[in-house]
């Protein structure tokens, strides 16, 4: 019995930001260094590379995913978005909120609220804090963070 | 790494029979930690399930909940019938790590990983979970409770794959899960315990106190046999039936100490649901 294992560069297809791509892989790659340096995607930040501080929050199928835990050979066939798909007025409420200093888990904080922010609905069975506490900041001490997105959802109730 | 890719069922047993060394890859959520780092890791050969539609529902029966082996936390957290009937599950998917963790992690994965401080583990061991085991040779069902045979030691054979895990519909009277850890989200348990009570029986199964998540026979049969005085009359249930150790992340005595304060308190919230008049 042959198994059909593969063990050098394969091709995967996905789609990314919305658009279709096909690029070759090796198996042991993660999603998030196939961004950063098959793609040039460097927006998705690496922090801890234990699925811990949330910097690699990407969207796998409209879910937030940490880029850092998946493998890219399991990206095949679905819908991938990156913090570079995201409107620039996405950050907007962050920067009137002072919700960022250093920058290192803006990106991930940044998508994990807009994945927020598009599903509202959400928000009736979990807290804002409870469902970011999958991403971790040094410098805000967190209520810059909760309070723009709370400015943001208020802002989009008005629109 | 070699990761076979099957697109369905029958191909992945095929596949996993012909290479049995090879390492069911669900979520990742486990097996990428620090992936970089762990070089012997990447020298693994992997079967990735996540081509493997068979594997991604959640369904009922007349008599049971069947997960899917690909059902991962979110979609537990999202669903409001398994919700009600039975809601630990939810408290422990909450508790498992943030959302990014809930929406790739699986149950059957938490599962087989075997770690000792495995959250899913617990409340689906409380609610007599059943996995249901796959191979070209058949298919074989064993009890969680008798899944786990010592440390990372399972009723697993290497040609068998985790496809589904059952769990009877029950009316529980009573059902409770605690974890304490030093922080709500993405911490990893210091001691956890998940109480069920279903007519007189009590289930308490813990994590974080022996070398697997266990089932607690001792505390059980004290629980039976009438009311508790304070948390310290569960201290020699306690010792028999779990081996807390000193590690980074708590102490022994500890351990001990706190779990017994959170069935002693479990029990007393228990007691005053079920007999709202007694109050």
């Amino acid at each position: 019995m042959i198994v059909p294992a593969l063990d050098s560069a394969m091709t995967i297809e996905f789609r990314l930001n919305g658009e279709p791509i096909s690029i070759d892989i090796h198996p042991a790659e993660r999603l998030l260094d196939t961004l950063r340096y098959a793609l040039r995607l460097t927006g998705t930040k690496e922090g801890c590379a234990e699925g811990e501080c949330g910097a690699c929050t990407v969207y796998l199928d409209g879910l937030p995913a940490n880029a850092c835990l998946v493998p890219t050979v399991q990206v095949r066939g679905r819908e991938v978005r990156t913090i570079e798909s995201l409107d620039g007025a996405t950050l907007q409420p962050f920067l009137t909120g002072g919700a960022t200093q250093c920058g290192a888990c803006t990106p991930g904080v940044v998508m994990t609220a807009t994945w927020i922010r598009h599903h509202p609905e959400i928000l009736a069975r979990h807290s804002i804090r409870a469902l970011m506490a999958g991403n971790l900041c040094r410098c805000t001490g967190y209520d810059g963070i909760v309070d723009s997105i709370e400015a943001a959802l208020q802002e989009d109730v008005i629109e | 790494m070699k990761v076979a890719c099957p697109a369905s069922l029958p191909e992945a047993l095929t596949m996993l029979s012909a290479e049995p060394s090879a390492i069911p890859l669900a979520g990742g959520t486990d097996i990428m930690v620090n992936w970089p780092q762990r070089l012997s890791a990447h020298q693994e050969r992997y079967l990735d399930l996540s081509g493997v539609m068979e594997l991604r529902s959640i369904r009922w029966t007349d008599d049971a909940l069947i997960l899917g082996a690909m059902t991962t936390y979110w979609d537990v957290i999202e669903d409001g019938q398994v919700a009600a009937a039975f809601p630990m599950l939810v408290d422990a998917a909450r508790q498992v790590g943030a959302v990014q963790i809930q929406s790739r992690g699986t149950w059957a994965g938490n599962i087989v990983n075997a770690s000792p401080a495995a959250d899913g583990v617990p409340v689906l061991m409380a609610y007599d979970a059943i996995v249901v085991l796959e191979s070209t040779a058949g298919r074989a069902e064993v009890p969680l409770a008798d899944f786990y045979l010592g440390y990372k030691d399972l009723r697993r054979g290497p040609d068998q794959l985790v496809t589904e895990i059952r769990i009877p519909r029950r009316s529980y009277r009573f059902h409770r899960f605690q974890k304490v850890g030093p922080r709500r989200a993405l911490a990893i348990t210091k001691v956890g315990v998940a109480v069920t009570c279903d007519g007189d029986d009590w289930r308490v199964v813990a994590n974080s106190v022996a070398p697997t998540v266990c089932r607690c026979p001792a505390i059980e049969r004290r629980l039976s046999a009438g009311a508790l005085s304070g948390p310290e009359d569960l201290l020699g249930p306690i010792r028999d039936d779990v081996s807390p150790i000193d590690d980074i992340r708590s102490t022994a005595r500890y351990r001990e100490a706190v779990l017994a304060r959170l069935i002693y308190h479990t029990v007393q919230d228990a007691a005053s649901s079920l007999n709202p008049h007694e109050r």
